[in-house]
């Protein structure tokens, strides 16, 4: 990591802005909060869902289920590493017939949301499903494609985007763009 | 992997923070036994053999039940019914069922270091699940488990394990895990069914039962396993009851909140009594459910690769 340059994408208030604007965007497509469900993928999906859920139910009011979905199972390089130690699923509803909003940090080869639908899926059957990212960096490899995004960032493939919050023990939000080597 | 090896055959020489690693595995585990659809694809096209020597309906049920919410297929070999009863021996039957390349082999054998003997000569995973008087990791995990979700640590408890701990292979993968954890292991029992120099073990031996139960935090009763020669060791199972099985005003010398464990199958009346067996402090069936995530997330970590492979 050492020498690599270190850009700041999202500051605090842009990250503000830009969940703001995603609730927003959230509400209008669907024309108002009733029947959604908003689903993280850990970490730090939870949080962010968490926080457009604070966001839409500061605009309309009422009561927003929020919760988080872990993937580790259904992941597709399962049998090329370590396995990794799964995560809380906590979805606080019956996802029957709801409109689920899931929730990444990131978007990049799409596998990730490949394995949260197949993992969504095996616990009832949505009416919709709907994806929000706090950041698109392109590159990917499946066609899947995001409803909702905070920023579009053009990155190589060998940088890294990391996403700190607060709620995760970051001393501030901030999303920052770490330039890999070219190979 | 677990604690750097492909196999799971013993506790003993498990760090604390590999037996966290099965433990944490296993909570997520065991979401996955409450849902609806009770099946995620994660082991799929893995192959997983049950090569059962023992009688035994809960471990292999479990083992399998895990086995098959993971989508690996499982296939079970008992011994009535295999080859062994045609004399075929162990490292045939084993050499024969790795000829099917399996993924993972669970045994269960009467002969202590059997798994062993298995991981040693055959190229895939072995899980031990009860060899003799030896161990029973998957059910010292599963007890460890048990005591962690109900009191968020393991680290100060005052353990008690009662029975015949001579002959019980729970009691060594118990005595094991919960000393590894920082848990104080208490042993009492007949003197005939004390063996020699289980402070080694890491167990202090209790001069009464009574004396063991004072300020318990958990209590395991462990079988009286007649086909294990336990009826020698005592004058009879009145006798044996008479003073160590764990009754409601025995109960009372513990901890206000004591967690009571069995590894079952349950011999009501003499080893504990029905009252306490199906009380409120009771966790068997708890210890029942519990058995699956743990073998779940013992499956899962062992088809794992390990770090150097991944690179």
């Amino acid at each position: 990591m050492k020498g690599r340059r270190r850009k700041v994408i999202l500051d605090q208030v842009e990250m503000d802005r830009s969940i703001r604007r995603i609730a927003f965007e959230i509400l209008e497509k669907n024309k108002g909060p009733e029947n959604l469900l908003i689903v993280g993928i850990p970490l730090p999906g939870p949080v962010l869902a968490r926080r457009i859920r604070d966001q839409i139910r500061s605009v309309e009011g009422g009561e927003i289920p929020a919760g988080s979905l872990d993937i580790t199972f259904y992941r597709d390089d399962i049998n090329h590493r370590p396995h990794p130690t799964p995560k809380l699923t906590d979805l606080p509803v019956d996802i029957s017939g709801k409109t689920v909003i899931l929730v990444d940090d990131v978007l990049f080869t799409g596998r990730t949301i490949r394995a949260a639908l197949d993992a969504l899926m095996d616990h009832g059957r949505p009416s919709r499903v709907q994806l929000a990212v706090l950041v698109d960096r392109g590159h990917r490899e499946i066609p899947i494609r995001p409803d909702y995004v905070g920023r579009n960032i053009p990155t190589g493939v060998n940088d890294q985007i990391q996403v700190l919050l607060k709620e995760l023990g970051d001393e501030r939000d901030e999303v920052v763009l770490v330039e890999g080597e070219i190979a | 992997m677990i604690g750097n090896s492909r196999h799971l055959l013993t506790l003993e020489g498990l760090l604390p923070e590999d037996i966290t690693q099965v433990l944490d595995t296993a909570a997520g585990m065991k979401e996955i036994s409450r849902r609806k659809i009770k099946k995620v694809p994660t082991l799929r096209g893995k192959t997983v053999v049950n090569l059962f020597f023992e009688p035994s309906t809960r471990t292999k049920t479990s083992f399998e039940i895990a086995a098959k919410r993971l989508s690996s297929d499982a296939i079970n070999f008992t011994a009535s019914s295999s080859s062994t009863a045609k004399g075929e021996t162990l490292i045939d039957t084993a050499r024969n069922i790795e000829a099917m390349n399996p993924d993972i082999v669970v045994i269960r054998h009467r002969y202590s270091g059997a798994a062993m003997m298995l991981a040693d000569r055959l190229d895939c995973s072995i899980v031990n699940a009860g060899d003799g008087c030896h161990q029973h990791p998957t059910q010292g995990l599963l007890d460890l488990f048990t005591v962690r979700e109900r009191k968020k640590t393991l680290s100060g408890l005052k353990v008690v394990i009662a029975g015949d701990i001579t002959h019980s292979r729970v009691a060594r993968s118990d005595i094991a895990g919960f000393t590894a954890m920082g848990s104080e292991v208490v042993v009492s029992g007949p003197p005939t069914m004390i063996p020699e120099g289980a402070e080694r073990l890491g167990a202090r031996v209790a001069g009464t039962f009574e004396e063991a139960l004072d300020g318990a935090d958990v209590v395991i009763m462990l079988r009286i396993q007649l086909e294990r020669r336990s009826g020698s060791l005592i004058p009879s199972m009145r006798e044996y009851a008479r003073f160590f099985s764990l009754n409601p005003g025995r109960l009372d010398l513990a901890s206000k909140d004591v967690l009571v464990m069995h590894p079952g199958p349950v011999n009501r009346g003499v080893e504990i009594c029905s009252e306490v067996a199906d009380g409120g402090r009771s966790l068997i069936l708890d210890q029942v459910e519990n058995g699956v995530a743990v073998r779940m997330a013992v499956l899962y970590l062992l088809c794992g690769e390990s770090d150097e492979v991944a690179g």
